[in-house]
């Protein structure tokens, strides 16, 4: 069994006899008791184990913690204190982007590394131009948050807080001034962009209808409130 | 998860050195091989940890491409400015797949290794030929919704499950791996990938300890790339059917390249070229994609609950063709359906 150490939070924590099997968010769990971090499906599908690693968001539950000497480690306990919350942990309580809260510290660490993918200007699946992505409307933030499940469905105050910080830090969308149509990436469907981004009423993205005619889809074709793919109220925000 | 030795390699020869011993397997980004571990549906004894490998650069090739770091992220990958500029199809498919924190972790050799998502075989107590040879396949006559419909067999029907994978296959890319021996060697995909057979579980033609050091990208094609992916919800989902596509289209509006390659359906990332052909010199005319698709089609074998992905397939195809086509018609249409400069 070998003896690691990790550094995590800017502190160094040296682990003995630590069995290869454990994964990063079980050492941080059970062996440091920096239980913030929480295991919800434990196979990388739920992201409630989120941590940041050299800057990068990763799925801690995925991760074994052997292979992490080096790296630096950041959990949901280096991010913020109570008494001195980062912005986007007083976004999340500004908010109310959360009921119970099991998701909230994966969905806040995501978050956090977002921001700074965001300043990068990394493209998304939804971005209409990669060379220079639109930075960053409401089907930005759901398609960039999708690794972070929440059963409670707190996703429009999620989306809420999270567009809070990028207004503060600068990193707002640019696109809904400019009113042109585009053409949506992944399927071509023109659409009306200012009519698509409403920073009041923020709505979940689902995929626009297809522009192909079948008889069998007529209705659908019509309007993407139709849609039997919406999975969204069309104003969630407005239910608040 | 069952108990295994653990050794991180210095070096690529080291690695595949490491890798002949039996029952080892390399480790990278882990997040399909952690996940399988975790089922017991690969239990492997030891552990060569490829992670740190001096793989990491995208660098130019002589002939006008780009070599890729076996250990490059997937998000790496798709940020990349050539990438982005140069082999956008490349960028929008590995952004189609995963979240941000798998493409975060996962890396460009071990996406192309990733392992079907097929019910029975991630269900360790169910026959499943691909990882109990010769046990049977449920999935047959059994929930098959997601599986493949081309290059299956009557051992298995498993669909291979990455989006990246479709897009390289498109591009013509190759793996360059380093053996044992020492020996370096370039495989194509259909190389790489075998099909199923009486066979399920042998699922590439690398040899033990063969390690994919890159990944090598010929020079950029011209024309309108894009990446459709038809999945049950808007992100974080894999394919029912995807298609990779170069269209170029000329000033007369007849189809000068078309290349297709298919995800979703296949038991490998699927191309075929003779499809290409039918289309090539059309101008995209209905009964020409008709007639393309059926060629496609014509050996699919599909099965009760994922019949549906031929009705699917014949859509994306003319959905795709058609935007093309209209892409060109209109010079104001947005980069993603720009012609390569």
């Amino acid at each position: 069994m070998p003896n690691i150490t990790l550094s995590i939070n800017q502190q160094s924590y040296t682990l003995t006899d630590l069995d290869a099997r454990t994964s990063l968010l079980d050492v941080c769990r059970h062996h440091l008791n920096l239980t913030g971090s929480k295991k919800g499906c434990d196979h990388g599908q739920c992201g409630a184990c989120t941590m940041i690693v050299n800057g990068r968001r990763i799925n801690s539950c995925l991760s074994l913690a052997i292979m992490h000497e080096g790296d630096e480690i950041t959990t949901i306990e280096g991010i913020g204190e109570p008494s001195s919350l980062s912005d986007i942990q007083q976004a999340f309580v500004d908010n109310d982007a959360f009921q119970c809260g099991y998701c909230t510290p994966g969905q806040i660490c995501s978050a956090t590394a977002l921001f700074d993918e965001i300043e990068q200007r990394w493209p998304s699946h939804v971005s209409t131009n990669l060379t220079n992505p639109e930075l960053v409307d409401v089907q930005e933030i759901a398609e960039r948050m999708s690794g972070n499940i929440c059963r409670c469905s707190a996703y429009p105050n999620i989306i809420k807080a999270i567009q809070q910080v990028m207004d503060s830090r600068g990193l707002s969308n640019t696109l809904a001034s400019q009113g042109d149509t585009e053409i949506v990436a992944n399927t071509g469907a023109a659409v009306n962009t200012t009519a698509q981004i409403d920073k009041s009423t923020p709505q979940i993205w689902s995929p626009p209808p297809s522009n192909i005619h079948h008889p069998a889809a007529q209705n659908s074709n019509s309007s993407s409130n139709n849609n039997p793919n919406n999975t969204a109220p069309s104003s969630v925000g407005d239910a608040q | 998860m069952k108990p295994f030795a653990y050794e991180r390699a210095a070096t690529p020869a080291q690695a595949a050195t490491l890798g002949q011993a039996d029952n080892t397997k390399f480790i990278a980004g882990g997040t399909n091989l952690l996940d399988l571990m975790k089922f017991e549906i690969e239990t492997p004894l030891s552990l060569v940890d490829i992670s740190r490998l001096d793989l990491v650069d995208i660098e130019p090739t002589a002939e006008g491409g780009l070599r890729i770091g076996a250990m490059v992220s997937n998000s790496d990958l798709a940020a990349h400015p050539e990438i982005r500029q140069h082999y956008p199809v490349l960028a929008r498919a590995i952004l189609a797949g995963a979240s941000g924190q798998l493409r975060n972790k996962a890396s460009t050799g071990g996406n192309f290794l990733q392992r079907t998502r097929c019910y029975y075989f991630y269900q360790p107590d169910s026959p499943c030929n691909k990882r109990e040879p010769g046990s049977g396949c449920p999935a047959i006559g059994g929930e098959h919704r997601e599986l493949a419909i081309l290059g299956t067999s009557e051992a298995c029907i498993a669909q291979h499950p990455s989006d990246m994978a479709v897009a390289m296959r498109l591009l013509d890319a190759e793996v360059e791996t380093l053996l044992p021996t020492g020996e370096s060697r370039r495989l194509t995909l259909d190389e790489l990938y075998c099909l199923p057979r009486a066979t399920p579980h042998i699922e590439t033609n690398l040899e033990e300890g063969e390690i994919i050091t890159h990944v090598i990208l010929p020079p950029p094609v011209a024309g309108m790339q894009t990446y459709d992916k038809v999945r049950d919800r808007a992100s974080y989902a894999f394919a029912l059917v995807s298609c990779a596509a170069i269209i170029d289209v000329d000033a007369s509006g007849k189809l000068n390249t078309v290349r297709l390659a298919f995800g979703g359906i296949g038991a490998r990332p699927w191309r075929d070229t003779a499809v290409e052909a039918l289309l090539m010199s059309s101008h995209g005319e209905m009964a020409a994609i008709q007639q393309a698709v059926d060629k496609l089609l014509i050996k699919a074998n599909p099965h009760p609950k994922n019949a549906f992905k031929l009705t699917l397939t014949r859509r994306l195809v003319t959905q795709v063709i058609q935007r093309a086509i209209k892409a060109a018609q209109d010079p104001q249409s947005p980069s993603f359906a720009a012609k390569d400069k």
